[in-house]
């Protein structure tokens, strides 16, 4: 169960759209937000608010990588791994990504909640390969030494 | 009148809307796994993929009849895509055929016969997944899901419970419960339709046939079973016997040779329940209060009602089921006896139904801190041990249910169709019993398949509204309309199942011929009857006035402090 902030912000949320079974993606993108990740008893509560079976709206939040069951930290890494930006090494930025924060394929966020590394498929930005992005931050032409540095500096701003 | 030409035959388009459906008109068996005629069309499974006169490829579920099509069903390159989806459907399957609960029925080893793989070229790459076995009503599989969302559509589009659905996306798609729950905690009413659809044993009935050999062969415990009523027109359908014929008399005598003590009809509950069921309705009209009266016989709409319609519990009738009722009668009726051999009576219940499993577990189903109904066997598991005996069921002489509870009236037997407990109950309340009065009963608008019926009756000088509903998005639908004051009802009886028990999740599945041949079978057992009024049969009158005086509430009501 979480504090009852939490349930009164999804009404809030849910308000704006209003209760329809459409509204289902905005309304769960505007509490991702708003918490950097969708708290899995919001995405219940959403459900039961829009008449939609709570398998359906399961349904529909994992079949987007975007939406996320897990807290997130205060920082996310978002490394490139599409074509252009794995071919000029981008596993060697990930890898040193690792070193750096600890983390590892299987543990994606530090348990201080600083940083959450995650892959994506490409950003778009092929041009600056290899690319990286914090929170919405581009971060191009990366290589190992730039993300030791990056990773100290972040760490220092907490 | 437009045609379309199926392998060079002349096919006319009568209103339907996909050529599958045309194809099965011509009398050619196409292979699907995700077609159903009663659910939407879903197009996954690409098992019914024709061949144009044009070399297009598509599939017949989705693709509209158009006046001229010429189709071909079976041509190479149709057989090729058709081999080659049943191969990859394999690569990630378990294939542990041979020790699968599904083995001889299952519709992906049948269509991989069909049409021919040999071999599998492919790694399977799937990862094992954890059996779910959480639910006393059935089980999930994972590692045996094909993902042709079946049971995703039953379970919302006809029973309105939509606890299961895709979830992941690609590769990684999965069929479960919202974050993976156990079905146990889900909001599952135990219907075992989602098992019924399933081509695999992805999902499958929780089996007790070994607990069952166990008791049998314990000579301290007395062996007790009871069969209900539309258990006898589905059980032949696995030994060769017309479909709908009644198979009572020759289930007795399987279950006499298996090595059960005594055999009783559930039918003689049912009309327990009549009685109590009737006189319930009688004071609620009188008193105006709790109404609707909904019946209680059908658990999956108890639990549909419990869990989605709290604001109508207490309109519930309180009645146990009949199963309840006459287990809970039969563990009374031999506690003597018991106490004198030396033994345990052990109440099996045969049952069209999976949820009656996780009724028998309900503490509102008990007497006493005692667990009334020790076990049930589904329709499909008892044909499961019939052919472990090796018996010739189709070759067994009838014979009859054990005294003292061996007759049961026609209204009784008539609970295995939709309408059927409405109809007994009306019985019941009649005046006049004569032959007339069942037949007026039998056309006030009970009977038939329409997914809500209405009725009306005269009860003295009070009309009395009825409703009869069968599925449970049917019912859901209902109770919106009650709850919002759009209709109102004195009566309304609900069964989980479309159709009713005859077509419940333990049954052996069947598609429109079965439905109908089943609902005749049960009103063939009832014409055929001795007594066809609940109040006239002579064992029922026996019953209350020597053994349960004093103890109606207790033995045949649910105990709800």
């Amino acid at each position: 169960m979480l504090e009852q902030s939490y349930y009164e912000k999804a009404d809030e949320i849910v308000a704006q759209y209003g209760d329809e079974a459409r509204f289902l993606i905005p309304i769960i993108q505007d509490i991702q937000s708003c918490y950097r990740y969708l708290p899995p008893e919001l995405l219940s509560y959403v459900a039961k608010k829009l008449h939609i079976n709570e398998a359906k709206a399961y349904s529909v939040a994992t079949f987007y990588e975007n939406f996320s069951f897990d807290a997130k930290g205060k920082y996310i890494l978002r490394v490139c791994d599409g074509t252009a930006c794995h071919v000029r090494k981008s596993m060697a930025i990930l890898d040193q990504l690792y070193k750096e924060t600890g983390l590892s394929k299987e543990k994606h966020t530090t348990d201080d909640m600083l940083f959450t590394l995650e892959t994506v498929s490409c950003l778009g930005a092929c041009g600056l390969a290899p690319v990286m992005t914090v929170n919405d931050v581009v971060y191009p032409s990366m290589t190992p030494e730039k993300v030791t540095e990056l990773i100290k500096k972040l760490k220092e701003e907490g | 009148m437009d045609y379309i030409t199926i392998d060079s035959k002349k096919v006319p388009i009568e209103g339907e809307k996909n050529v599958l459906s045309l194809i099965r008109k011509a009398g050619i068996e196409i292979p699907t796994f995700c077609y159903h005629s009663e659910l939407s069309i879903y197009g996954a499974c690409r098992m019914c993929v024709v061949e144009d006169d044009r070399g297009k490829i598509f599939a017949s579920c989705s693709e509209q009849p158009r006046p001229g099509m010429v189709i071909y069903t079976n041509t190479k390159r149709v057989q090729r895509y058709r081999k080659l989806i049943i191969e990859l459907l394999l690569s990630s399957h378990c294939r542990d055929c041979t020790t699968c609960q599904k083995n001889g029925m299952c519709n992906l080893q049948s269509l991989a016969y069909k049409v021919g793989v040999h071999a599998v070229r492919f790694l399977n790459h799937r990862k094992e997944e954890p059996i779910d076995m959480s639910s006393p009503s059935i089980v999930r599989d994972p590692n045996k899901c094909i993902l042709c969302g079946d049971c995703v559509r039953t379970c919302d589009e006809i029973q309105g419970v939509g606890v299961l659905d895709f979830a992941f996306r690609g590769s990684k798609m999965k069929v479960q419960p919202a974050f993976n729950k156990p079905i146990g905690e889900t909001d599952c009413v135990g219907c075992g339709q989602c098992a019924s659809v399933c081509p695999t044993a992805a999902i499958s009935i929780r089996t007790n046939v070994t607990d069952i050999w166990d008791a049998i062969e314990d000579p301290d415990i007395r062996v007790v079973a009871q069969i209900a009523p539309a258990v006898r027109v589905a059980v032949g359908d696995a030994f060769g016997i017309p479909k709908g014929e009644n198979s009572f008399g020759k289930l007795v005598a399987a279950l006499r040779i298996m090595g059960f003590d005594m055999v009783f009809d559930t039918s003689f509950g049912a009309d327990l329940t009549v009685m109590e069921e009737s006189k319930e309705l009688v004071e609620r009209i009188k008193s105006g209060e709790k109404l609707p009266l909904f019946t209680s016989c059908c658990p999956g709409w108890v639990k549909f009602c419990e869990n989605r319609y709290p604001e109508f519990v207490n309109n519930l009738s309180t009645c146990r089921s009949p199963q309840g009722m006459f287990s809970a009668v039969i563990k009374d009726y031999f506690a003597d006896m018991d106490a004198k051999d030396g033994k345990k009576t052990m109440v099996v219940s045969i049952m069209p139904c999976t949820a009656k499993k996780s009724e028998i577990l309900r503490p509102d189903n008990y007497t006493d801190g005692r667990q009334d109904t020790d076990f049930v066997l589904t329709t499909t598991e008892v044909i499961r041990m019939i052919k472990q005996m090796g018996l010739q069921f189709a070759e067994l002489e009838n014979e009859s249910a054990d005294a003292p509870f061996s007759v049961s009236s026609g209204g009784g037997k008539i609970f295995g169709t939709t309408g059927g407990v409405t109809e007994a109950v009306l019985r019941r309340l009649a005046n006049d019993k004569t032959y007339n009065t069942i037949r007026e009963i039998s056309y006030s608008g009970v009977r038939g398949f329409e997914g809500t019926k209405e009725a009306s009756v005269m009860l003295g000088d009070r009309e009395v509204k009825i409703a009869v509903v069968h599925g449970l998005a049917n019912a859901g639908r209902l109770l919106d309309k009650i709850k919002s004051g759009e209709v109102s009802y004195d009566f309304v009886e609900v069964m989980a199942c479309r159709r009713g028990c005859i077509m419940g999740g333990g049954q052996p599945s069947g598609g429109a011929r079965t439905r109908v041949s089943r609902m005749e079978g049960i009103y063939k057992v009832d014409t055929t009857s001795n007594v066809r009024y609940s109040d006239e049969n002579p064992a029922v009158k026996q019953l209350y006035d020597n053994f349960l005086t004093g103890r109606e509430h207790k033995l045949l009501h649910r105990n709800l402090s």
